[in-house]
């Protein structure tokens, strides 16, 4: 489903990403680990097409067409998902005014019609449900005013209605405290399907104990250092990353 | 009264003014001293203080005006131009300024007078309270309105007189050569009384320009609330020079809402407001969302002489192409207007490269226990707001549309009537998709 190739990206002339090689085949769920400064978030900025970054070198293929290419709002519609680390707060576009459009303009490019008010208040209603999504935040301004775990929960009831193919989920973990960890990741989880990947970017481990990861990947200045299961994050939490940063660097002055 | 008058128009208001006698009629007086006035005083120039940013000279000459004082007419298509879908309202058709009864729909009841100005003069109202808003004389091309105004139309509420929909008010511009138009009305809401105003225009597409120079005074007497709204809806073959003048008293609230839209090579909107009484609540709210090479000048005063009043003034603007705008916000607090809270803000996104604000506020303050505050921004798209849209799969052109209907929100959101807060909303949107 996607395919990652020697990706090379800098912002502002800093080199950021020095060359990512990563294969995710549908129904899969991999976890990206590091430590902070190593590239995680950069490399879900690039995914969703954030502008500030430019890509040197590589490839990124996403069912069978060049991701790199498109606009950011075209990677959406095509299936990629972004959750963001920080939500924009963006007061005067509501909740459901900026979901309806969203998801209307995603149709559009498939050549569907847009939803009927009626559907479309269904299929939110149903979808809230997943992620305890309180409906008072609806008419709110999108994330203004919203805790941390609301925002949070917001990335995920909007991943359910976009309903996307991949979806990177960048420190969605962070600022949790452990009931809202446990409400976003049963969202997560309620989502897994055959068809549709994931990537998850995380600081901890915690996280990883309830969005259990097929593959998990360490990501370290620029590049991934190591891939293993899920028994490699269960590693990273005891011993830290320092053992495979001297690792990498010992490898780099050879 | 002379119809036309046919003598070059800028000529006339720069050489030879005393040649456009003032006709005779009951307002004779008044309108000698305005012309008088006029005369001495001529048109406003750029060092002219309140019109540093505006040339109007320049836009004066730009065609060989005539004053056009004949009525004119217009047909029910034109007029249903102006229909705001889902508003149920009342609906009062001027063309260049005078009633056309047969495509008015007017309220009617005991204590409602509602009418031609010209056919006014006699109404209780009227001697006691036309042209008495101290403003307007000092007001070059007000008075030159005073001086040779046609028609325009009468509004007098009695004592708790509550109209019970909106007055949807059609100005129809339209004129087979270039005319010089002048419509005068008053509006005279007494003790208790109530009403929705909402003007719309509406510009048949023809070859000739209308240059409106109108006056509107509006008088909310005790505890009288006045909600008027003024959507101008642009036309390239329209320019606009509109001046408001409103006074209040005790108690009274006036909500004045105006939105300038596309199209209009100039626009000047005059908005004063004198606040007789005390305990008042005076909001003013601009929306101006111009293209092109558009001119958009918004020049307000809030005069607050008694105390314990409020106003608050919010002026939004979004900017494209090489538009152009002035925002001046004067307020002044006279020494016996104590405890005033009177606010001022002046917001704007500048989209066009070569898009141009000048914003001034002018504060004076007389009064020592009072709370005042100003504040101007200017700026563009925020870039991360932006990018959480497109990620979501918003393209580029829609999410620029929500984030200036986003931006204007502060002055739709108190629209009081859903279905113009829609139709405002939906002439964002389409203007940004455009």
């Amino acid at each position: 489903m996607l395919t990652i190739k020697n990706l090379h990206a800098e912002v502002e002339g800093k080199k950021i990403l020095k060359g990512i090689n990563l294969e995710i085949n549908k129904g899969e769920m991999h976890a990206i680990m590091g430590p902070n400064g190593s590239g995680k978030s950069s490399l879900a900025s690039v995914l969703a097409g954030r502008d500030n970054y430019t890509v040197t070198e590589g490839e990124v293929w996403f069912n069978g067409k060049n991701l790199l290419e498109m606009s950011p709002e075209d990677r959406a519609r095509e299936g990629v998902f972004l959750a963001f680390q920080y939500p924009v707060e963006i007061p005067g576009v509501s909740n459901i005014n900026f979901l309806k459009t969203a998801v209307n303009e995603v149709r559009t490019y498939k050549g569907l019609p847009p939803l009927e008010a009626k559907e479309f208040l269904k299929l939110t209603k149903e979808k809230q449900q997943l992620v305890d999504f309180n409906t008072n935040l609806m008419n709110r301004s999108l994330n203004e005013g919203f805790s941390g775990g609301e925002k949070k929960r917001n990335e995920i009831f909007q991943l359910a209605m976009l309903n996307p193919q991949l979806a990177i989920l960048d420190e969605t973990d962070s600022g949790l405290d452990i009931d809202a960890l446990r409400i976003v990741s049963n969202g997560v989880n309620k989502l897994r399907d055959a068809e549709k990947s994931f990537v998850v970017i995380t600081h901890y481990q915690r996280l990883l104990e309830y969005i259990v990861p097929d593959f998990v990947h360490v990501l370290y200045n620029g590049r991934i250092i190591k891939t293993g299961t899920k028994e490699l994050a269960l590693e990273l939490e005891e011993k830290g990353y320092d053992w495979l940063k001297e690792a990498e660097h010992e490898k780099e002055s050879v | 009264m002379t119809s036309d008058i046919m003598i070059p128009f800028y000529q006339a208001l720069t050489e030879d003014v005393t040649a456009l006698s003032a006709p005779q009629d009951s307002l004779q007086d008044t309108r000698r001293e305005a012309l008088e006035r006029f005369a001495a005083a001529g048109l406003p120039t750029l060092k002219t203080e309140a019109w540093r940013f505006t040339n109007i000279q320049r836009f004066l000459k730009e065609y060989p005006y005539e004053f056009s004082n004949t009525p004119a007419t217009t047909t029910a298509n034109v007029a249903d131009e102006a229909a705001i879908a889902g508003l149920d309202s009342y609906r009062i058709v001027l063309v260049n300024g005078h009633l056309q009864a047969s495509l008015s729909n007017l309220p009617e009841g005991k204590g409602i007078h509602i009418g031609a100005m010209s056919a006014s003069t006699d109404a209780p109202g009227f001697s006691k309270w036309f042209n008495q808003q101290k403003h307007l004389s000092t007001e070059s091309l007000a008075n030159l309105n005073t001086a040779l105004f046609a028609d325009g139309l009468f509004i007098e509420l009695q004592a708790n007189v509550v109209i019970d929909k909106p007055i949807h008010l059609v100005h129809v511009y339209t004129s087979d050569r270039h005319a010089f138009v002048q419509p005068r009305h008053l509006w005279i809401l007494h003790k208790n009384a109530a009403a929705t105003i909402i003007e719309s225009t509406v510009h048949p597409k023809q070859e000739a320009v209308a240059f409106a120079n109108s006056v509107t005074e509006v008088v909310v007497l005790e505890n009288a609330e006045l909600w008027h709204y003024n959507v101008q809806q642009g036309a390239e073959n329209f320019r606009n020079v509109n001046t408001t003048a409103a006074q209040q008293g005790a108690d009274s609230r006036y909500h004045h809402f105006s939105f300038t839209l596309p199209n209009t090579p100039l626009t000047r909107n005059n908005l004063s407001v004198i606040l007789k009484g005390s305990n008042t609540e005076t909001n003013l709210k601009g929306l101006y969302l111009a293209t092109g090479s558009q001119h958009v000048d918004n020049h307000t005063f809030m005069d607050h002489l008694q105390p314990n009043c409020n106003s608050n003034e919010h002026y939004k603007g979004v900017l494209l192409d090489t538009a152009n705008a002035v925002f001046t916000g004067r307020i002044h607090v006279h020494q016996d207007a104590q405890k005033t809270n009177a606010f001022q803000q002046n917001n704007n996104m500048l989209l066009g490269d070569k898009a141009n604000i000048n914003s001034q506020p002018q504060l004076e303050i007389y009064a020592d226990d009072v709370k005042c505050s100003h504040g101007f921004t200017a700026g563009q798209f925020d870039e991360e707001a932006m990018f959480y849209l497109r990620a979501r799969g918003i393209g580029e052109e829609s999410a620029k549309a929500l984030l200036v209907n986003a931006f204007s929100h502060d002055v739709t959101d108190e629209i009081a009537v859903p279905a113009l807060q829609d139709y405002i909303q939906g002439q964002i949107e389409a203007i940004m998709n455009n």
